[in-house]
């Protein structure tokens, strides 16, 4: 499963980060690593970007790019 | 001494800064407020400087931001960091904490935002923390300028006593230790000849970072060598390069967080933001709000506060010029002086001055806007629909600051993380209407359509839009292909705008508005009624239409014929409108030698309703004043990117100018 098919208010726990050159690169600055717990906070009116929750901030990421975070949901 | 202050964006560190020197920049409530390094000297001290970096959240060559800080750091050798900590998100600000500690140059950790942190519940045990990591920490709160001076005296004593930090090994035993520490001893040398720490140079190494790389010199066999053991690493820990050393960072951050901190509940800030964004970041109510939002802001800067101000100033400076001009012809001096400090000074300067509560107003909401966190909210919601153009979020933040000015749009642009988002960005604000051009649209409206001044004045605004969407769009499409950059931002709290920092750029604005009407404009409006009232033989003219400038204006004039304005003084007042949008209302106001209270019956002699919209239509779409061509073409780096820009401006503008003259030509049946 990946982070962009979470529902708003689940939880999940992070698993794989893909992506490639800077898109990975500003997940993991971010702290978007595997065994990370995050929780998708709220969506934006038009579905996209999402904003997640997780080491006690919050950031938001568009679908497109959540699409490549694979999750196990909690 | 030389401190640089380095930290994540929306970390406080613009307040801190502030607190610091006693100056005072613009603070937002926007991640990248600081785009560009400042300096400012501690409280006065001019052996001290502190020089403001912009915010980062990792020392990767990636955006700008991050090569400014680094080189900073590597070539300018500051004598000690001062790096700031948001002490409500800890962990992730943390990880910038633990790359600058690899530098291996004296510093202290500021704790901002410990009163919050406290306020709920939570706290961090600074000694632990210390120990853990060390360096230094001080807990302070940046706004409420607490602990600043405890923070002053012990940057001085790290940097005056060379306190190195005492921990720069955050691997635990295991391949990624064993690969950071042989890489480490490989380019020691290297790295010391490159005035870099061996142990950054090392992760930076690991990590795939070309410009260290690079500047170590390696040779042939050392890269393989190294490139081995890294490839090996991967093989051991079972992860690449990239996320092996993101990992050990944050497992040594979680675990000195285990240690020393207790986490708050969640915080009071947190819960309120969360009920406002319910409705202003809500899936049905986000879009109505923000146009809401919008509309009100309009409506009290144009029709109530900013138009009230703007008539008390107007005919504040009528009677001025009323009794100077009575003064001047009781004294008998010669008329030509005469005529210059009333046709020329007061009437040009006057004009423009009496816009300048409008401004104020306008630039008062925008920064309660950025300040409470708001335009954040907009970035995220219109981050989907900007993307079909092929932009950002981000990049309509710096659309609406060019509602203000194009100026200060094109230089945050520079916040944007890709170079094509930049330029397009750039290419499309000077469509937004700045506010320079109100001063135009409030003299025509008020001569032709003032029973509808709002809804003229908001149609002005969308069709500005509209143009630009549609340059976007065909620009997507051919010059800028791609795709735009990955958006990643913090929704920072909702929080009180505080008062000191909306009046400051209220006044920063004011000041710069007066700076320009007494520079800018006052050598435009005296160059402009020297041309009236000569002619070519530097004679006084009877009839203006023979002066100088006429014989100029009546050049260019047959340019505008298809628009419908065929006067020379239509044509004139254009051309000085780049030296700046206002000087046209004062060129206009000095051809037809009217004033303020009557221009707009002298505005109905030279233009007809339909070509009245046709001017507005091309002042609104036509090339941006000379400041902000002049800042487009630094954030380019090209003169000849600027006057491409400039050229395509003027072009869509007649284009537009044109389509819409003969639309409702047609229309009204002229």
């Amino acid at each position: 499963m990946t982070l962009d098919n979470i529902d708003v208010g689940q939880e999940a726990v992070i698993t794989k980060v893909g992506g490639e050159g800077e898109l990975r690169c500003r997940f993991l600055d971010m702290g978007i690593i595997p065994k990370t717990k995050v929780k998708v906070q709220k969506m934006a009116p038009m579905g996209d970007p999402i904003e997640i929750q997780l080491r006690g901030y919050e950031l938001t990421i568009r679908k497109e790019d959540a699409q490549k975070i694979e999750v196990e949901i909690l | 001494m030389v401190y640089a202050l380095a930290g994540n964006q929306n970390s406080g560190k613009t307040t801190l800064f502030n607190q610091l020197t006693g100056s005072n920049q613009h603070v937002g409530n926007f991640p990248g407020v600081t785009v560009e390094r400042k300096i400012g000297e501690i409280r006065g001290e001019k052996k001290d400087a502190v020089v403001d970096l912009p915010g980062i959240y990792s020392l990767r060559p990636y955006s700008k931001e991050e090569i400014v800080t680094r080189n900073f750091i590597l070539n300018e050798k500051p004598d000690a960091i001062i790096n700031i900590v948001d002490a409500t998100n800890i962990e992730r600000n943390l990880y910038l904490t633990l790359q600058l500690l690899e530098m291996h140059i004296p510093m202290v950790l500021a704790l901002n935002m410990m009163d919050e942190v406290r306020g709920n519940g939570g706290t961090i045990e600074i000694d632990k923390m210390e120990k853990e990591l060390g360096i230094p920490i001080i807990a302070i709160s940046a706004i409420k300028n607490e602990g600043v001076e405890d923070l002053i005296h012990a940057i001085r004593e790290v940097a005056s006593k060379r306190i190195y930090p005492k921990v720069t090994d955050f691997c635990e035993k295991g391949p990624v230790h064993r690969c950071i520490h042989a890489v480490s001893h490989q380019v020691e040398d290297h790295a010391e000849a490159a005035g870099m720490s061996p142990r950054f140079a090392a992760a930076k190494m690991v990590e795939g970072d070309k410009e260290i790389t690079d500047q170590l010199k390696l040779s042939e066999n050392e890269l393989e060598l190294i490139e081995h053991s890294i490839i090996e690493m991967e093989q051991d820990s079972g992860m690449d390069r990239n996320a092996a050393l993101a990992n050990m960072r944050y497992e040594f951050i979680e675990k000195t967080c285990r240690n020393s901190v207790i986490k708050c509940r969640e915080s009071k800030e947190h819960k309120r933001s969360v009920k406002i964004d319910a409705v202003l970041t809500g899936k049905y109510t986000a879009i109505p709000a923000f146009l809401i939002i919008m509309l009100l802001i309009f409506w009290l800067t144009f029709e109530v506060i900013g138009a009230f101000l703007s008539d008390i100033l107007s005919l504040g400076i009528d009677a001025l010029s009323g009794w100077v001009k009575t003064g001047l012809e009781a004294y008998g001096i010669n008329p030509v002086v005469e005529s210059l400090v009333i046709d020329g000074i007061f009437t040009g300067v006057g004009s423009v001055l009496s816009f300048l509560p409008i401004i104020v107003v306008l630039f008062f909401f925008l920064s309660i806007l950025e300040d409470s966190g708001y335009m954040a909210r907009i970035a995220f919601v219109m981050d989907r629909p900007l993307r079909k153009i092929g932009l950002s979020g981000r990049s309509f933040v710096s659309m609406l600051i060019g509602f203000g000015c194009s100026v200060p749009a094109v230089m945050s642009s520079r916040t944007l993380s890709s170079d094509r988002d930049k330029k397009m960005t750039i290419m499309l604000i000077p469509f937004i209407s700045c506010s320079a051009k109100i001063p135009i649209y409030t003299v025509f409206i008020s001569a032709f359509f003032a029973r509808h001044r709002a809804l003229v004045m908001m149609a002005l605004y969308v069709l500005g839009i509209a143009v630009g969407l549609v340059v976007a769009i065909v620009l997507n499409h051919t010059a800028f292909r791609g795709n735009s950059m990955p958006f990643m931002m913090e929704l920072p709290n909702y929080r009180f705008p505080s008062a000191k920092s909306v009046l400051l750029l209220m006044w920063d604005k004011a000041k710069d508005f007066l700076q320009r009407a007494f520079t800018v404009i006052f050598i435009a409006t005296l160059i402009i009624w020297f041309m009236q009232t000569f002619d070519m033989r530097l004679n006084v003219v009877k009839d203006s239409s023979e002066s100088l400038l006429a014989v100029v204006g009546k050049a260019i004039a047959p340019l505008f014929v298809p628009l419908g304005f065929n006067d020379w003084r239509a044509a004139t007042a254009l051309i000085s409108g780049f030296s700046a949008k206002e000087a046209v209302v004062s060129t206009l106001s000095v051809l037809t030698g009217s004033t303020m209270s009557n221009m707009s019956r002298t505005l109905s002699t030279v233009f007809t309703p339909v070509s009245a919209v046709s001017f507005l239509v091309f002042t609104l779409l036509y090339t941006p004043c000379v400041a902000a061509v002049a800042t487009i073409r630094r954030e380019m780096g090209s003169g000849l990117k600027a006057f491409l820009v400039v050229v395509m401006q003027c072009a869509v503008a007649w284009v537009c100018a044109f389509a819409v003259y003969s639309a409702l030509s047609m229309f009204v049946g002229y």
